[in-house]
This record gives structure tokens, C-alpha cells and sequence, in this order.
């Protein structure tokens, strides 16, 4: 396996007694495809919220490429981050949110525009043409004038998604991207998200409950229980041959719910 | 006479009411700058006020909330001789309309500050969130995410206090600005008449507060729900 993109070393995070991820160690390789689940409240939305620098850590370090994300380097050891220190780190990342978050007040060129021209200085011409590529990726080409809630909930998710890539990030986080649509609507959001995990340069970090959809697209599987990670492995070695009593319950209720 | 124009007391009251209707309009004129100077201040300071109160430095944020608690629990009349007797010590002498407008937008400003920060904490968690994952500055996030979808929602609240400033200006009379009301009086006191013109006053305040209610409302009906669009 080639270097760490994403590192947790002992990281802990708690809200006041609970401990939602308990001394957590987890690797991510360039250009891996990972699966997070597990049962709620087991800390993998919060993996990547805490990357996506949404949510503090209470403990350990936290790395992405090589560099601390949450700490910089002081003269005497790791100190912590500075808000321009945060702001460059998270171009590396992007997200794709449970509940989309467009703008509702820009239409989805200017959703998909906003950022790379604010943030990376691109001209309007290139971002439009970002922006058109990315939309025919998703295959939504001609909705650049419409506004979000004019579309379905699958296609603001697929806007949400081209919106994250315009930024051009080196890994995509995916907190449970087709949980908020209706069953008709998941697949052509999966259809978008597995087309991306095959290019091999993205890295991909992906919290779902769709157990077919991860066992396609990812590399590895991680099982997470009660802050930390109970079982991981190839998709075929958790979902067929699951080591942990607790994975298999979680693996039978899922499947049979 | 007033403004010029005489009045006409021998024929009755019909008369004398068409007779001063001009010259209560000339002060309507007043009322109403005075009602959009201090509510075109209250807007910008308010907004100032609340963004100022949410800063999380409270090196900050607590002199402001001092000062707009002081600006909310004073009397507006008291703020009003202040600007107008006190300044004028320290050689700072504001024309009367100015110091009116200024009293008006500043005890309104601190009222609107509330207003806007219910609007702007009322922006869904995930708009912030989004912003954030694609490295939006602080400001930018601000200006271009989080205002346009506040101001929307609290044009309703600004509205009502567009219809109070208006009830307000009557106050600044007593720093001799020539408002509908204090035009009203001065033609009571040389008539000796007050029944027709301050009758005349609560007629025209009612047709005023209802256009200006109207307006509110037109405006909000005009404005998209979801926040003000960018193309």
C-alpha cells in the first residue's frame, strides 16, 4: 500500500461524557476507495466531519498528506491550528452532504462557480467551463440556469456533487449521500459516485448504508462500532465471511431491514 | 400663515381645513424624509451592530451589546437632546432634521440588530457547512451565503419598525423640526383652532402607516422565500 493520504493517530472526539470516536487509528491510501458503516451514532459521519474541519478533536492527530490538520508545527512540538493553516488544508478536501446544502439562492452555475472563482481565483470564463464539464459529468448539462429547488432531489445531489469536484480536491468525502432521497431517486446518484471511483487518483472516504453500492465500488470496508473501528477489510471478506459477532448482527439487520 | 400660505378661518371649518391642508402636506413632506433617513440608518447600523455582536471576540461583542442595550433602554427623547443640546457644547452642531434622523436611526438600530440576527441565525447549520468545505473566506460566507438568505425572512419585522420610526418623528419637534405635527400645533396655537389640524394629522398618519404597510407588504411578496437570487 502506497503512503497515508489521510491519517488518525488516537484521535479522540467527545461531546461532554460521550465519546464518539474513542482513540481511533485509521489509514487512508492515495487514491483508496473507502467504506464507513455501521450503526448510528458509531462516530463515521464524524471521520469526516472532523476532516472536512466541521468538528473539532479532543485528542491525537489527525493528517492529511503528510501534514497535521488540526495542529501546526510551533517551536516546541504541534500547536494547534490557526485558521489560515485550516483554510489551506481544506482545499485539499471536499464533501458531499447528506442534505446536499446548495445555495438555494444561486442557480447551480453560480453554485458550482462561486467557490473556485472566490477561493482559487479562477476567471469567470474558466469557471463556467469547469462548471460545464463537471455538470456534463453528471450528467445535468442543461440545468445551469435553474435554481436548486427546481430540481429533484437526486439531481441537487449530483449539483452538490460537481459543486465539491469544481474545487478540484485530492479527497472526496461522502456523508451518506443518498440517505436524504427517495428510492427512486438513489441510483442515479450512485451511477455519478461510481463513475468517480474509477478514476485511480481520487481518493474517496464514503459513509453509506447502500451495502450493494459499497461493496462495488470500494477497496476496503471499514465496520465501525462504538467510536472506533470493529472490523475492516476487502468487501468481500466483511460482507461474506464478517470475523466479529457484532458485524455480523449489524450486517443481517441491515440486509434484512 | 405658514410656509406662505395663509389660512382661511371666516368661512367655516370645511374651509379652513382645505386652507391648511398644503401646509400640513409641506410637514407630511418632512415626516416622511425623516421616516426613510432614520430607517435607511437604523438598516445599515443595525446590520452593522449585528454582525458586531456575533463576533466571537468579546473584546468585541460585548461593548456592542452594551451599547445597544443603552441605545434600546434610554428614552428616544433623551437620546435626542443629547445629540441635539450636548454635542452642540463640544462644537459639534448637527442641523435639526439631522440630529432627528440620527436619533431615529439610532434607538431603531438597536432594535433591528435583534431582527437581523434572528435572520441570519435562522440560515440553516448546513449553509455554514457547505461554505466551509469549499474553503469560503469568513467574509465571503457572510456576504454572499448568509445575508442573502437572512435579509428575506426579516423583511416582515423591519417592515413594522418602518411604520414605528414614522409614529416616532412627531418627537422631533421639540428640537424645532418642522414635522407634520409640530405643524399641526403651530397652526393651533395662532388659530386657536387644534381640532381641525390635529384631526387632520391622525387622518393623514392613518393614510400614511396603511401605504407604508402596503409597501412592506408588496416587498415581501416580491422577495424570493429561498433568499435574494444570484445569477
Amino acid at each position: 500500500m502506497s503512503e497515508p493520504i489521510i491519517k488518525f493517530e488516537k484521535v479522540v472526539k467527545s461531546y461532554g461524557n460521550y465519546r464518539v470516536l474513542n482513540d481511533l487509528d485509521f489509514e487512508v491510501a492515495r487514491g483508496e476507495k473507502v467504506t464507513i458503516i455501521g450503526p448510528s451514532g458509531s462516530g463515521k459521519s464524524t471521520v469526516l466531519r472532523i476532516l472536512m474541519t466541521l468538528e473539532k478533536i479532543n485528542g491525537g492527530v489527525v493528517s492529511v498528506g503528510n501534514e497535521p490538520l488540526w495542529h501546526e508545527q510551533g517551536p516546541n512540538g504541534l500547536v494547534p491550528a490557526r485558521e489560515a493553516h485550516l483554510r489551506k488544508m481544506r482545499k485539499q478536501l471536499g464533501m458531499v452532504f447528506q442534505q446536499f446544502n446548495l445555495f438555494p439562492h444561486m442557480t447551480v452555475l453560480r453554485n458550482l462557480t462561486e467557490a473556485p472563482m472566490s477561493v482559487l481565483g479562477l476567471s469567470k470564463q474558466d469557471a463556467r467551463e469547469r462548471a460545464e464539464e463537471l455538470l456534463q459529468l453528471v450528467g445535468l448539462a442543461d440545468q445551469l440556469q435553474k435554481f436548486p429547488n427546481q430540481l429533484s432531489g437526486g439531481q441537487q445531489q449530483r449539483v452538490g456533487i460537481a459543486r465539491a469536484l469544481a474545487m478540484r480536491p485530492k479527497v472526496m468525502l461522502f456523508d451518506e449521500p443518498t440517505s436524504a432521497l427517495d428510492p427512486e431517486l438513489v441510483g442515479e446518484v450512485l451511477n455519478v459516485i461510481a463513475k468517480l471511483a474509477e478514476e485511480h487518483d481520487l481518493t474517496m472516504l464514503l459513509v453509506t448504508h447502500e451495502m450493494r453500492f459499497a461493496r462495488e465500488v470500494s477497496d476496503r470496508v471499514c465496520f465501525f462500532d462504538q467510536g472506533n473501528i470493529k472490523e475492516q477489510g476487502t468487501p468481500d471478506e466483511l460482507f461474506t465471511n464478517p470475523k466479529e459477532e457484532r458485524t455480523r448482527a449489524f450486517l443481517k439487520a441491515v440486509l434484512e431491514g | 400663515m405658514l410656509f406662505g400660505i395663509t389660512w382661511d378661518t371666516s368661512n367655516g371649518d370645511l374651509a379652513f381645513a382645505l386652507s391648511i391642508l398644503p401646509i400640513l402636506l409641506r410637514g407630511m413632506v418632512v415626516t416622511i424624509q425623516a421616516t426613510i433617513a432614520g430607517f435607511a440608518i437604523a438598516m445599515v447600523l443595525g446590520l452593522i451592530f449585528a454582525v458586531l455582536k456575533s463576533v466571537p471576540l468579546k473584546i468585541v461583542s460585548w461593548p456592542t451589546i452594551v451599547i445597544t442595550e443603552f441605545f434600546r433602554d434610554t428614552p428616544l427623547l433623551v437620546q435626542l437632546f443629547f445629540l441635539y443640546y450636548v454635542l452642540a457644547d463640544y462644537n459639534i452642531i448637527l442641523p435639526a432634521f439631522a440630529t432627528g434622523a440620527l436619533a431615529l436611526g439610532v434607538q431603531y438600530s438597536a432594535y433591528m440588530a435583534e431582527v437581523y440576527r434572528a435572520g441570519i441565525e435562522a440560515v440553516a447549520k448546513g449553509q455554514r457547512e457547505a461554505a466551509k468545505a469549499l474553503d469560503l473566506s469568513a467574509s465571503r460566507t457572510f456576504t454572499h451565503i448568509i445575508l442573502p438568505q437572512a435579509v428575506p425572512r426579516v423583511v416582515p419585522a423591519l417592515g413594522n419598525y418602518l411604520v414605528s420610526i414614522m409614529k416616532d418623528v412627531p418627537v422631533l419637534s421639540v428640537v424645532t423640526v418642522l414635522e407634520m405635527l409640530g405643524v399641526a400645533r403651530i397652526i393651533g396655537d395662532q388659530t386657536f383652532n387644534y381640532l381641525v389640524p390635529l384631526s387632520m394629522v391622525g387622518g393623514l398618519y392613518l393614510i400614511m402607516t396603511l401605504v407604508a404597510s402596503a409597501l412592506v407588504r408588496f416587498v415581501d411578496a416580491k422577495l424570493p422565500k429561498r433568499g435574494l437570487p444570484f445569477k
